[in-house]
């Protein structure tokens, strides 16, 4: 490994790193505007420009010109100098150049707060203005340019990373830079529309506010938001997510990067994944029958006469669906052995009218099939050996078709634990109220066999408990052990997996 | 005055765009010397030997950079002319390619032996209707008389040479934009490195060179490397065109050897100064080069003794400018320019060229201020050295060098509301 020098600081860098990345490694910022580490470098915004005082231990001499930390590779014995006054100097004049014809509306602008340009000039630039106002290019301000993303052509830096991404990325070469200097801009090629199932990814890598999600603008002060880490539930690909909220609502979703999963990026339609998350029909709180009437109660009281109802059970049927979590999925099997075996199975379609495509997106639209299937869990539509009580865990196989109903109808008990009242709850004995993988934490297995962990971003609504609480509950209440954590539930079930091909969860990295 | 080469055409009664006019004035005789009678690495060793140093502008020494063509990639090795000339105050190219395209031809088929090359391709200037029929005749007779195709001289070395025309931008002679508008992109300037001698057209190791480099090529073959060394400085000798422009009274392209002194050039070649007028300043290389005051101009004109006088000698396009120029409004035209020019790809030279070109017309208008002086100064020193090609240096270095030399003149037009020469405005346009 190269050692190389970066404002006095030594540190050994794997051949082939960057000088941002290696100024990263070493607590070291390179402010930059074009690189992306997800995308070719195109060297066009000359933010990163720093001094290399030795080029290497056999060229120790500087260079003369200042050189681009994002085009310039680490090579043994290099000396930079990222923070001294030439640089500094270079780097407060191409903010200046930045700005002198940005239209700087932040005050109406979704990106202020996370606006690179904001955040840059704070921290390098700072000067008197010298540029009249009357001389700036003008351009288009809101141009729609696909029916997601809204572009404004002015404050757009032409820094080609959202040209980069649909040349590079997706292949689809939606947007292109026309006319030349001053007068370039940002637009779509001849009739195309960026309309492609990654697209809104170049709102997210779009270092100003150029680029907006039509979605989310004027939604909220990005200062405000709450954010959390997850995993999309979009599809079984498990894209590492970062959910935004405020006040119990959910703003946005966005990639977090993890190269051993999903690089940079999630499609788009996981990024949609959480508008059922204030539908209609989520369950508020827990119901058990009182005269045939379903009435609330207490997740707890719930609990108890889930387990008075399952007590004398002798064969239990676990129906899951491929959305809950292995927590949940290993509590559920937990209750199963305490009353005496029965099938498991997982319901949810394996495929679906979605192909798999060559970058993320999964033809199993569901997160934790493989962690099911690694709980012992088998895939069936349904459930043949006869049974007599039912435990279902977010799924809905009433809905699915079948004869089910029948079935459901000749048992002794069913319980329903769901976050969302649907055909199958109608026929439930208790219904334990849970919150949606927003509003727990808990851990799934991507198709790969990745184990990701994820946080909730929210609470649960009005009396509804996480998943693995309800469950968690109603084992105790059957005389089962205690688990008061999903920590713990997780430690104790991963002695119990059956599949030896998983993998743990790799970090997320920064962009 | 020695004997002209790169201007033979001028000598010589025969038609030299006649392929058998040409041969028979000794024509195609360098060729096949070449190919026929010396190894590619001795051809690269004579180029080297000779000190040929690139006519394109920055004198980079031609066989150094043939020697930097990897030869075991299994990949195409691509020689690239250009024939982009667009420099203000540049016209010896087409003084080349108009007149004498065969002498190019043979440059180019000699330095594709020399690297290796089995498909050269000449980018021509858009506007250069002439030239680019001209070529095309060429091509097709030197093919038609088996010096481009298969098997020349009947050895197993191949060429294919094609011709490319621009579409009317100063950036696509620069050589990495030259490269992507050849693949059919937008000619924004690649980043390097990795250099096109590496990595190049198509991803190719690419040679670029200028025409008239490719020219003096054929002369170094047909007369050795030690007859070139003779004419001229050692660190870069060779006949050179130059070409005179401004208020000279007889503007055009003069082959002098290198070395000659700018005002041998402005007096004896270029009959001297329009009646009644002095010298005020010159503009030595084009228009991207700094400018000297007519005090300065005593020189010689090769690339290091330009140097040492604090211009360059560029594409050695001349321009001579007399008492009656507005400096500020030579200037503005310069400015401009570069700003319609730039591609628009870095920040620097992007913003800097537009807010440059608002800021001279201002001042040449009369409505600049003392700080608007100070802007340009500092402006142009956020673009120098900062951008993925020079272009931006080429804007830049015309504004500091007229302050500096002529800053007089520009607080004149800020202190007294525009210029005193009311006849320099339309002395330079
Ligand atoms: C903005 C710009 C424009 C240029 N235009 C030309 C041109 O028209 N013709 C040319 O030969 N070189 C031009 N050059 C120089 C080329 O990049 C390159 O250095 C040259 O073609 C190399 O040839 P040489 O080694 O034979 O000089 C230009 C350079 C820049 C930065
Ligand atoms: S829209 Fe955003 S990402 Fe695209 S070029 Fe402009 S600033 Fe860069
Ligand atoms: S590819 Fe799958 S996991 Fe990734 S964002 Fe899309 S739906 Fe979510
Ligand atoms: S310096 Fe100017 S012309 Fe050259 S690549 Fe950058 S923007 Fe384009
Ligand atoms: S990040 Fe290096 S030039 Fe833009």
């Amino acid at each position: 490994m190269p050692k190389v020098t970066i404002n006095g600081r030594e540190l050994d860098v794997p051949a082939g790193t960057n000088l941002i990345t290696a100024a990263e490694m070493a607590d070291q910022e390179i402010p930059h505007y074009c690189y992306h580490p997800g995308l070719s470098v195109a060297g066009n915004c000359r933010m990163c420009l720093v001094e290399i005082k030795a080029l290497s231990d056999k060229q120790n001499n500087p260079l003369p010109k200042l050189q681009i930390g994002c085009n310039t590779l680490v090579q043994e014995g290099m000396v930079v100098e990222s923070d001294n006054p030439r640089v500094k100097e270079a780097r407060r004049s191409v903010l200046e150049f930045l700005l002198i014809n940005h239209p700087i509306d932040c005050p109406i602008c979704d990106q202020a707060g996370e606006c690179k340009l904001q955040e840059y000039y704070m921290d390098y630039g700072r000067y008197e203005s010298r540029f009249s106002l009357g001389d700036k290019v003008h351009k288009h301000k809101v141009e729609p340019v696909g029916p997601s993303i809204m572009l404004d052509q002015e404050r757009c830096i032409l820094c080609t990373r959202c040209v980069r991404f649909l040349d590079e990325v997706t292949e689809t070469h939606e947007l292109t830079i026309t006319e030349r200097g001053d007068h370039s801009e940002l637009t779509l090629a001849g009739g195309a529309s960026v309309d492609n199932p990654y697209a809104a990814n170049i709102v997210d890598i779009c270092p100003v506010g150029a680029l907006t999600n039509r979605d989310f603008r004027f939604q909220a002060r990005v200062w405000y938001l709450d954010s959390a880490d997850s995993i999309c539930t979009g599809c079984a690909t498990g894209c590492n997510i970062e959910v935004s909220s405020r006040r119990g609502s959910i703003y946005r979703l966005k990639p977090r990067a993890n190269l051993d999963v999903n690089g940079f990026w999630m499609c788009d339609h996981g990024r949609t994944t959480h508008e059922s998350n204030n539908a209609e029909n989520r369950l508020q709180t827990s119901l058990v029958r009182e005269g045939g009437q379903f009435v609330d109660v207490a997740a707890s009281a719930a609990a108890r006469r889930a387990a008075f109802g399952l007590k004398t059970v002798t064969s239990l049927g676990i129906v899951a669906g491929a959305g809950a979590t292995l927590e949940e999925g290993f509590l559920a099997a937990k209750i199963q052995d305490l009353l005496g075996a029965g099938p498991r199975i997982v319901t949810s379609p394996a495929t679906s009218d979605v192909p798999d495509d060559k970058m993320l997106i999964s033809t199993d639209r569901f997160p934790n099939r493989r962690g099911l299937k690694a709980l012992g869990y088998e895939e069936a539509t349904s459930i043949d050996k006869p049974v007599d009580a039912l435990l279902v865990l977010r799924a809905d196989p009433v809905a699915a078709g079948g004869a089910w109903v029948e079935q459901l109808e000749s048992l002794r008990a069913t319980v329903v634990v769901s976050d969302r009242a649907d055909e199958t709850t109608g026929f439930a004995d208790q219904v334990l109220a849970i919150g949606s993988h927003f509003e727990c934490e808990g851990t799934f297995v991507n198709r790969d066999g990745r184990v990701q962990k994820f946080d909730a971003a929210v609470a649960p609504p009005a009396t509804a408990v996480a998943g693995w609480q309800a469950l968690a509950d109603l084992l105790a209440a059957l005389g089962g052990p205690a688990y008061d954590s999903q920590e713990s539930i997780l430690a104790s079930l991963l002695d119990d997996l059956r599949d030896p091909s998983l993998v743990s969860a790799s970090p997320s990295v920064a962009d | 005055m020695s004997e002209k080469v790169l201007l033979r055409f001028e000598d010589v009664s025969a038609d030299l765009t006649d392929i058998s006019q040409y041969v028979a004035d000794g024509g195609y005789e360098s060729t096949r010397k070449a190919i026929a009678e010396l190894s590619p690495e001795e051809v690269l060793a004579e180029v080297k030997d000779s000190g040929l140093r690139g006519r394109g502008g920055a004198g980079f020494p031609t066989g150094l950079k043939w020697s930097f063509v990897p030869k075991d990639t299994g990949k195409p090795i691509y020689l690239l002319c250009n024939a982009d000339e667009s420099e203000p105050g540049t016209f010896k190219d087409r003084a080349i390619i108009e007149k004498d395209p065969h002498q190019l031809l043979e440059g180019i088929i000699i330095a594709s032996y020399a690297i290796g090359c089995h498909d050269a391709y000449i980018y021509i200037r858009g506007e250069f209707a002439d030239g680019y029929d001209i070529l095309c005749k060429a091509v097709a007779q030197a093919q038609r008389e088996g010096y481009i195709g298969d098997r020349l001289f009947g050895t197993d070395y191949s060429l294919n040479v094609h011709i490319h025309r621009g579409a009317g931008a100063y950036i696509c002679g620069e050589e990495t934009g030259l490269i992507e508008s050849l693949e059919g992109k937008r000619a924004y300037p690649r980043i390097k490195p990795p250099f096109p001698a590496v990595q190049g057209l198509f991803g190719c190791p690419t040679i670029v060179n200028n025409v008239e480099t490719l020219a003096c090529v054929k002369h170094v073959i047909a007369k050795g490397a030690s007859w070139f060394k003779a004419i001229g400085p050692e660190g870069g000798p060779g006949p050179k065109l130059f070409c005179l422009s401004g208020h000279v009274r007889r503007p055009g392209v003069y082959e002098a050897p290198m070395g000659t002194g700018l005002r041998t050039l402005i007096n004896d070649y270029a009959g001297g100064m329009l009646e009644g007028r002095t010298l005020k300043a010159v503009i030595p290389g084009g228009s991207s080069v700094p400018i000297l005051r007519a005090e300065e101009t005593d020189i010689a004109m090769d690339f290091d003794s330009v140097a040492a006088a604090g211009s360059m000698l560029g594409s050695a396009g001349v321009i001579v400018m007399d008492d009656s120029t507005c400096m500020v409004h030579a200037l503005r035209a310069i400015s401009h320019f570069y700003h319609h020019e730039s591609c628009g790809q870095c920040t620097p030279c992007r913003e800097g060229t537009g807010w440059l070109d608002h800021i001279v017309t201002r001042v040449d208008l009369g409505d600049g201020t003392d700080d608007d002086l100070a802007r340009l100064d500092s402006v142009a020193g956020g673009m120098l050295g900062n951008t993925i090609c020079v272009l931006a240096d080429a804007a830049a270095m015309p504004v500091q060098s007229f302050l500096s030399k002529f800053r007089d003149e520009f607080a004149a037009h800020v202190h007294d509301g525009g210029c005193a020469l009311k006849d320099g405005r339309r002395a330079v346009a």
